[in-house]
């Protein structure tokens, strides 16, 4: 009995978790359009509902409806596995988030080796939806991102290696808490390096702007999901955009302190912004580094594919280990609040 | 409950791991392959090793099966010829099977396994990345070095191997691109205007 309470406990949590995650993703792409639109001076979506709010369901109930067309010469098994591959990771590397100071599906004591793992499943489902459909644009697509995931993931893990080295731990909240205190304390001073570098690799990971050859619409239409349909086509969607918030969240715990308060230490703020709980502090943050997916694509010209490749090995992954070598001397010699 | 979950896991694995080299489509070998490696992983992460079960999710499934399919797609492999003279190595194979389950027994079989060293890895208190750690770099620092020279090697060679010089390509040095000044490629003429016919 005691056992089935407990499943019921974690399912529930489970749906605590992926419920607004959903409803996160569908205002994501509301909010995508409408910053983009007065990025490029036009208003975006404003018709759906007051200020276009419901048009993110619109477009749910339009994709849900349409009918998935298999291609006749596509794999069909892997074609129809394809988008599944590619939401599943996205999907369970929540698990081991913590949102505020205890609030976390999976205490475990790897959970950054096993956010690794998970972010670099996605692949599969790109590659094999490119491979199964059996069409020329949607194998170069996948060719590109395939390359492209693999060498960044390189740099990514080298980046969260400086950070596991001055937290001295592999577990997500014992990371978060290694940076208690005023904003300063936070990893990004001491590894400002590591995080610009693993910010440029995350958006490069969930192949977006100015990253985004595996999409190019100018050259291969819409790359490997050029073939798919309706929900199919839907689910390839929700990864993209459940991978981005994904990394908006890892980037607020491994650098900016995950729900501790901006204004710790402060003298007069501090105290003023005491009663804010913990996840608040947190969702804003995510909230400012998907502003920021959001503002990139507004502002950058996407990286010829050549570009992409030796900025990833020739730039990011010497600067990873050049300060990996500075974050040991750091530990060595005590250095500053963070050690 | 933990033992049906085991054996579960282990049928999976058994079946794609047997199912990795009998289907026909190479592709489809790559994908039980990766199935079996998760299962592994599972099983290990039942035992309590989680590091060893995560970084086998993370080196293998993540990285080098990604470029294993990558290959494979690019390759038009017919199978029906690499199907010819089954019979014929039949014998060999098989010998050379059998004397690798002898080593592996040999090396990991149930007289080398103490049931101490299960109870050690099982205790939720010891963190087994750090006992690894500890392990690798005090113990058994010098095979550890030692496999990440060979592995160097490798990385040096299969690159030398790839690297070729093709005469005639144009290729960029950004170095060069970024030094460039104005004036080097922008030359300001100023003319006279002409007069406007009437």
């Amino acid at each position: 009995m005691a056992e089935l309470t407990e499943l019921l406990w974690i399912v529930a949590k489970i749906g605590a978790i992926i419920g607004p995650l959903i409803i996160a993703v569908a205002y994501m792409t509301y909010a995508e359009r409408r910053i983009l639109g007065w990025i490029q001076d036009r208003h975006g979506c404003n018709t759906v509902g007051p200020f276009g709010l419901l048009q993110p369901f619109a477009d749910v109930f339009k994709l849900l409806l349409k009918e998935v067309t298999v291609p006749a010469s596509a794999n069909k098994f892997l074609f129809v596995v394809a988008p599944m591959l590619a939401l599943m990771p996205a999907l369970a590397a929540w698990a081991v988030i913590p949102f505020a100071d205890g609030w976390v599906l999976a205490d475990i004591n790897a959970g950054l080796l096993y956010i690794l793992a998970m972010t670099s499943l996605g692949v599969y489902g790109i590659i094999l939806a490119g491979w199964a459909s059996n069409s020329k644009y949607a194998l170069l697509s996948t060719m590109r991102s395939g390359a492209q995931v693999i060498s960044y993931e390189i740099a990514m893990g080298f980046a969260l290696v400086g950070v596991l080295m001055t937290a001295g731990s592999l577990n997500l909240s014992d990371i978060v808490n290694a940076q208690a205190g005023a904003f300063w304390n936070w990893y990004w001073l001491p590894l400002l390096p590591l995080f610009v570098v693993y910010w440029i690799s995350g958006v490069a990971e969930t192949n977006r702007a100015p990253f985004d050859v595996a999409e190019g619409e100018s050259e291969i239409v819409a790359g490997f999901h050029v073939e798919y349909s309706g929900s199919a086509f839907a689910l390839f969607f929700l990864a993209e955009y459940m991978n981005m918030i994904l990394i908006s969240a890892l980037a607020t715990i491994m650098f900016f302190g995950g729900w501790y308060s901006p204004f710790t230490g402060i003298p007069v703020l501090g105290p003023m912004f005491d009663w804010v709980p913990g996840i608040v502090w947190f969702l804003l943050k995510t909230a400012f580094f998907l502003f920021c997916y959001v503002w990139f694509r507004g502002t950058f010209p996407r990286y010829r594919y050549d570009q992409i490749m030796r900025l990833g090995w020739k730039v990011l992954i010497p600067v990873t280990v050049v300060w990996l070598v500075v974050v040991a001397v750091f530990h060595i010699t005590g250095f500053g609040p963070w050690y | 409950m933990l033992q049906i979950i085991f054996y579960v896991f282990a049928a999976i694995l058994l079946f794609s791991a047997v199912m990795v080299i009998s289907v026909k489509n190479p592709v489809h070998a790559a994908m039980f392959l990766v199935l079996s490696f998760f299962s592994a992983a599972a099983i290990w992460l039942l035992g309590g090793a989680e590091f060893l079960g995560i970084a086998l999710v993370l080196v293998y499934v993540g990285a080098v099966m990604v470029l294993f399919l990558f290959v494979l797609m690019m390759l038009d492999i017919n199978t029906d010829i690499m199907r010819q003279g089954f019979a014929r190595y039949l014998p060999l194979g098989a010998a050379i099977g059998v004397v690798m389950v002898v080593q592996m027994l040999l090396v990991i079989g149930a007289a080398q396994i103490t049931p101490e060293a299960g109870a050690v890895v099982a205790d939720p208190d010891v963190n087994n990345i750090k006992m690894i750690g500890q392990v690798l770099y005090t113990v058994y620092v010098y095979p550890f070095e030692l496999a990440a020279v060979v592995l160097l090697v490798a990385i040096i060679a299969a690159i030398m191997l790839t690297l070729h010089k093709r005469p005639g390509t144009k290729r960029q040095d950004v170095g060069k691109q970024v030094r460039v000044r104005k004036d080097e490629r922008l030359k300001v003429i100023s003319m006279p205007a002409e007069k406007r016919e009437r």
